[in-house]
């Protein structure tokens, strides 16, 4: 079947999406079986507009991360098609910080890479840092960092990279609560100031809710989108608010009846 | 109690958007941030000499005593154990004759530029040999089983080849350290965590400056110590080749030296022979790789304290 990556920004034309996922399908090669061929995603077909916030929700090992690497252009679809307007940046679980570099030194790698010239660097680097209130933090090591600290930097870093589009897979989840809690914030409020398109897949409930303008199920083996809902609740959100806490229970239901589905054989 | 940020609200109104203080939030998150940040304060120097410096140090100065004792019981006529005056004697003599500093330099300075040497061809070798799956199949089996050839075995083939000359030296030091080199790099290269390619590709870093930006620096801690091993094998086959190749074109390195006060029967020669191929060994280790490679490893927090 007949597979294209676009990436929009490349062709002059206006682009209507941040990211356009078609009739996507991902298979692997199935462990054991010589030839056989396990299918991870099916039939995938996602929009993510300009300036949106969606979070892709799913039990652990339904594909979330296949997709994100797809969109991300780390992997190939088997079938169907992806655009994106322009590279996108990508967050990992893991900070995933170059440990030789400091703090400062990794935001301006994506700034480099990105072909920004040396003098403006430092200072683009230091207003980075700062908007993810990290200013003075220019000089430390990743190791000297907490992890929370680690995963402001890495969102700084991807920051750099000014793509419109940020990929986020579960980037919070290794963070005790109420540093996710705080980190929650902050995302809201740079997702607010730039007007950066994201993607951001988790596996919690409440934070899918917290987080997005529009919640995106995905059922397990295979992947398929089993449901969406738009959170029509306005930001700020607190994650202990009664109207995030009743659509969490909605979609925490649905996603058990998901699970439960896969215990029936 | 207090009221806090993190504390649960009941608000029951959909509406619940009263922005949180943006101040309040900054001085959480100051707050987390000064909690959980490590500090890893450098040791003091008094601590280090005591803790470092001292031992050996000491350790050297039990080798001498014994020694001398061993002397002065005579459990060996002078000729085959000299005392450590002697010794000392040997190494006073060189050095008002201005000689001490001449064999040092002799072999140091063929050492290391030999090790420049393998170093210029070892790296891009690296580099081949751990990206291209056809190059690692064809010469990463002869790669490992050079690293454990003795580089003494190279001396007779190189000066039949090249002739009693510094090619000859230099051609052994390089199959000696070329391996070793190459095969830190690979190693380091191959335990790279595939996060920070994958990290590095999303970052746009590809092709030469995926290895310039995150190969080469995430590989460095297994380069150095490959490095490492290849400064040491470089002055063992230098040695190796010094003691067997000894003509008097090439002037008197400490190889020399060494096959000098056998063919000369002085054994506080060889002695002192002995002790400078093993002081150069060690200082050039403790002066140069061992902070290298420590300041790597601070740098990156893989260094720990005991
Ligand atoms: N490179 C791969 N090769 C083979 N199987 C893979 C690969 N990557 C993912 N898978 C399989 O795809 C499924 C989905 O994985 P993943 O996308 O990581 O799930 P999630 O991120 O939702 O937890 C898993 O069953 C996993 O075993
Ligand atoms: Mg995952």
């Amino acid at each position: 079947m007949a597979t294209t990556v676009t990436r929009a920004a490349e062709d002059a034309t206006a682009v209507t999406y941040a990211a356009r996922v078609e009739h996507v399908s991902k298979s692997f090669p199935a462990p054991g079986t010589p030839g056989g061929q396990q299918l991870v995603l099916d039939d995938i077909t996602l929009d993510v507009a300009p300036g949106e916030f969606v979070t892709l929700l799913g039990a652990s090992g339904c594909g979330k991360s296949t997709l994100l690497n797809l969109v991300a252009g780390l992997d190939l679809p088997s079938a169907g098609s992806i655009g994106t307007d322009g590279r996108p940046a990508l967050m990992f679980q893991e900070h995933a910080l170059f440990p030789w570099l400091t703090a400062g030194k990794n935001v301006e790698l994506a700034l480099r890479l990105r072909g920004v010239a040396k003098p403006e660097r430092r200072q683009e680097a230091e207003r980075l840092l700062e908007l993810v209130r990290l200013q003075g933090s220019y000089r430390k090591r990743v190791h000297e960092l907490s992890g929370g600290m680690r995963q402001r930097v890495a969102l700084a870093r991807a920051l750099a990279q000014d793509s419109r589009l940020l990929l986020m897979d579960e980037p919070f989840a290794a963070l005790d609560a109420i540093t996710r809690d705080v980190l929650h914030d902050e995302l809201t409020r740079i997702w607010q100031e730039t007007g950066v398109s994201v993607l951001f897949v988790t596996h919690n409930v409440r934070e899918a809710v917290r987080l997005a303008g529009r919640v995106v199920l995905l059922s397990s083996r295979p992947g398929r989108i089993a449901r969406e809902w738009t959170v029509g609740i306005p930001q700020p959100r607190r994650i202990e608010d009664s109207a995030v806490a009743e659509l969490s229970a909605e979609i925490t239901e649905e996603l058990r009846g998901e699970i439960r589905r896969h215990g029936r054989h | 109690m207090a009221d806090t940020d993190t504390g649960a609200r009941t608000d029951a109104s959909p509406a619940a958007g009263v922005p949180r203080d943006a101040h309040a939030l900054a001085g959480l998150e100051a707050g987390l941030d000064a909690l959980d940040t490590v500090r890893t304060p450098r040791t003091p120097l008094r601590e280090t000499l005591v803790r470092k410096v001292l031992p050996p140090v000491g350790a050297v100065a039990l080798v001498l005593v014994v020694w001398q004792l061993l002397v002065w019981a005579g459990v060996a006529p002078a000729y085959k154990l000299p005392a450590p005056s002697a010794v000392w004697g040997e190494v006073r003599v060189a050095w008002l004759e201005g000689t001490l500093l001449d064999y040092i330099w002799t072999s140091v300075s063929r050492g290391l530029l030999g090790f420049l040497m393998a170093l210029a061809l070892g790296t891009p070798l690296g580099l081949l040999v751990a990206r291209v799956r056809f190059v690692r199949a064809a010469l990463g089996p002869l790669l490992s089983g050079l690293q454990s050839l003795p580089s003494v075995a190279w001396v007779p083939p190189a000066v039949i080849w090249l002739g009693l000359n510094d090619s000859m030296m230099y051609a052994v030091i390089l199959l000696g350290a070329v391996p070793s080199i190459t095969n830190g790099l690979v190693a380091g290269i191959d335990q790279i965590p595939p996060l920070f390619l994958r990290a590095g590709r999303t970052l746009g870093a590809t092709g030469a400056r995926g290895a310039w930006h995150i190969v080469m620096p995430a590989a460095l801690p297994g380069y150095l110590a490959g490095l490492k091993q290849g400064w040491a094998f470089s002055w063992r086959s230098l040695m190796a080749a010094e003691i067997i190749a000894s003509s008097p074109d090439l002037g008197i390195g400490l190889g020399q030296l060494l096959e000098n006060g056998r063919n000369n029967s002085s054994m506080s020669q060889v002695f002192l022979a002995i002790f400078l191929i093993l002081i150069v060994g060690i200082a050039i280790d403790l002066l140069a790789f061992s902070p290298l490679e420590r300041w790597v490893l601070r740098g990156r927090g893989l260094l720990v304290t005991r």
